[in-house]
């Protein structure tokens, strides 16, 4: 009984401070919400607050939780639309029973930064760095690593591997590109959010991009792969990568295009792209989507959504290079355009 | 309204004793039964979220069983979960922690309780280092990755090179591991530590001190010999707190313990801890992974809670032996 009592009081509490929130939220505002992946979040973060200061009365909340949490929370119909660097599964889609359209929103590099004083400018072949992260090349001054870069005096030490410690699309794309071009890798750790990688003492993981970049920026000798938005920002030294065609190509916005032009999009959307063709073409690269519903029961949030969408490809794409992103192309943009009328 | 509230003002100024109105019971009833209920409440939260979790991992404790515990492989992508790496880097970091942060914790205690410092000076090193308490957990890793890897780097990787025999100093410092892990948790149990010994050893009758001086004793005789013992209730409940803290603390270890699956004696080599395996898989675990992270989240609960009770049980014990003498 007692018990009883004290239930009431805090049941009137919570109320009331429901409703309080719930006053200042209403009003003639929209407010739309989304969630998911953390590698495009700095660009989505200056779109959506661009978009929302063009736009009075229009609040984007997005949460950078994970495209696993993002896609969960987009089945579960708790966010009006999700990101996700791995796409959404047939399975996954499977669930929604609206409907969902993918769009590939912008896209992005991946880059082996390393933190090796007095070099600035380090060749990588392709078969090298899966032997590094799968802890095969353990030292700098490896033969294998030293053919490649003639001149250069690699110091006598050991590598030290910065992975990602929680799970993410990043490591999905990278480990679907490390797969792509070893076999070794494919049959061993293989693709995933998160893999079996090999343990030893030199294989440490940090949390998020930004962990990472920090980690390698702290510790000489370690070599780790992060967003090329991050390794700008952080000014740490990227690899050059060995692409497909055997060129030794350096992360940039112009290698990026080069082996997104090679990209064709089938109807749903979902394209991988993990060994580039091309002279220019940077190793790897990736999209990453947006996912939508088909029918939105507010159409004022779907036609919302569809002008946020044109925002993005528009205006939105200027932005990618500074923030160190790769804008889609031409045809990519044109198809997502069309496929945007499909969000009703 | 004011009226009644004059007279009952004049009533209590010419009385000095008057027996309880019935507004006073009723007070006195609200009163009590509020803070019954929210005892029982605590447990009950306590309760719901052991059911909680326990629930949801219930499938996946059926599947995996013992083996979990045991098991050194963790690889969603076949489905194989073990964390017995987990286990032993959540002991092993903590119990570090506590020998480092304990030792230095008691022994502030006793630099600030015995008089040993002028009093306003004791009272400003006492809230520098309650301060500590209020650092939040990301500026200590943030600190710990910045400033002391690349401080310790240098004397680490000298002890594995002059004595890399012994199974502790076995493998190179890098950058994160359980060394500079161990060392900034040290640092967070500090403050719990330090003040609750300060409580205790404050507490103790001043008769006790002078009765000890008056047999002889010099000043270190009467602190180790019997102002310590007489605290050690206080102090061992402190190290107790201490070390929960240990076991259970996330971001700082995720980001300096390096999270790397693996079983070594190495200070240097980098592990893993529960607390930090549970934060960094949530965001994106499916639906069975989860089962098996709650799963994770029940046996470190269980090991808080046996720590506890542990150190209830030495408490208790060290009371009653104390007694006897």
């Amino acid at each position: 009984m007692r018990i009883n009592r004290f239930v009431k009081l805090a049941v009137i509490a919570l109320a009331l401070t429901f409703l309080t929130d719930g006053a200042a939220l209403a009003g003639n505002k929209i407010r739309v919400t989304g969630s998911g992946a953390s590698f495009p979040f700095p660009i989505y973060s200056t779109w959506f607050k661009t978009y929302s200061r063009a736009h009075k009365g229009i609040i984007i909340d997005y949460q950078a939780k994970g495209s696993g949490a993002g896609i969960r929370d987009f089945i579960n119909h708790a966010v009006d639309f999700a990101a996700s660097d791995a796409a959404m599964k047939d399975k996954e889609i499977a669930q929604v029973k609206e409907g969902v359209q993918l769009l590939p929103m912008i896209a992005g590099e991946i880059v082996l930064a390393y933190n090796l004083k007095d070099i600035p400018e380090l060749k990588l072949p392709s078969s090298v760095y899966p032997d590094i992260f799968l802890g095969k090349i353990k030292r700098w001054n490896d033969p294998a690593i030293a053919a490649a870069n003639p001149g250069v005096s690699l110091p006598d030490m050991p590598i030290t591997v910065v992975r990602r410690a929680d799970s993410s699309g990043t490591t999905y794309v990278f480990t679907t590109h490390l797969s792509a071009i070893s076999s070794d890798w494919k049959s061993g750790p293989g693709i995933g959010k998160t893999v079996n990688w090999p343990s030893n003492d030199k294989m440490i993981a940090s949390p998020k991009n930004d962990g990472i970049t920090a980690t390698i920026r702290q510790t000489p000798g370690s070599i780790g792969y992060i967003e090329y938005g991050y390794a700008k920002m952080a000014k740490v030294h990227m690899a050059l990568l060995e692409n497909k065609a055997g060129k030794f190509i350096k992360p940039s916005l112009e290698a990026g295009m080069a082996a997104l032009a090679n990209a064709t999009l089938p109807e749903d959307m979902r394209v991988w792209l993990p060994n580039p063709e091309g002279d220019d073409s940077y190793p790897i690269v990736t999209f990453t989507w947006m996912c939508f519903y088909k029918k939105y029961e507010d159409p004022k949030v779907a036609a919302l959504l569809r002008d946020m969408v044109e925002f993005c490809l528009t205006d939105g794409q200027k932005m990618a290079d500074k923030l160190g992103y790769i804008p889609l192309p031409a045809n990519v943009v044109e198809a997502v355009r069309k496929a945007s009328q499909n969000i009703q | 309204m004011s009226s009644s509230l004059s007279n009952q003002q004049q009533q209590n100024n010419d009385q000095i004793a008057v027996p309880p109105t019935p507004r006073d019971i009723l007070l006195d009833r609200i009163f009590r039964s509020l803070t019954t209920s929210f005892a029982w409440l605590t447990l009950l939260l306590i309760v719901y979220i052991v059911w909680e979790i326990g629930g949801t991992a219930l499938p996946a404790i059926k599947e995996i069983g013992f083996g979990f515990l045991t098991g050194t492989t963790w690889n969603p992508n076949q489905g194989e979960f073990g964390i017995l790496p987990q286990i032993w880097g959540t002991f092993y970091s903590s119990l570090l922690a506590l020998f480092l942060g304990g030792f230095f914790g008691v022994a502030i205690a006793v630099f600030l309780t015995q008089d040993f410092l002028p009093h306003k000076i004791q009272i400003v090193l006492k809230s520098i280092i309650e301060l500590l308490a209020a650092i939040p957990s990301v500026v200590y890793g943030l600190w710990g990755i910045f400033v002391l890897i690349p401080l310790i780097r240098p004397v680490a990787n000298w002890l594995h090179a002059t004595l890399g025999w012994v199974p502790f100093f076995s493998t190179s410092l890098s950058g994160p591991g359980m060394f500079p892990a161990a060392l900034v948790l040290s640092i967070m149990i500090l403050p719990t530590v330090a003040a609750i010994s300060q409580d205790a050893l404050s507490a103790i009758p001043s008769k006790i001190k002078e009765a000890a001086y008056g047999m002889g004793t010099t000043r270190w005789e009467a602190i180790l010999k019997v102002l310590l013992p007489t605290a050690s209730r206080g102090i061992f409940g402190g190290l107790v707190l201490g070390f929960g803290r240990a076991l259970g603390e996330t971001m700082a270890l995720a980001m300096l313990v390096g999270n790397s699956n693996q079983l070594s004696l190495s200070l240097f080599s980098p592990a893993d801890t529960l607390a930090a395996l549970l934060a960094l898989n949530f965001p994106e675990a499916s639906e069975y992974e989860t089962q098996v992270l709650m799963f994770a989240a029940v046996v470190l609960l269980f090991i808080t809670l046996a720590v506890n009770i542990v150190g209830e049980i030495i408490i208790s014990y060290s009371e009653r032996s104390g007694g006897k003498k």
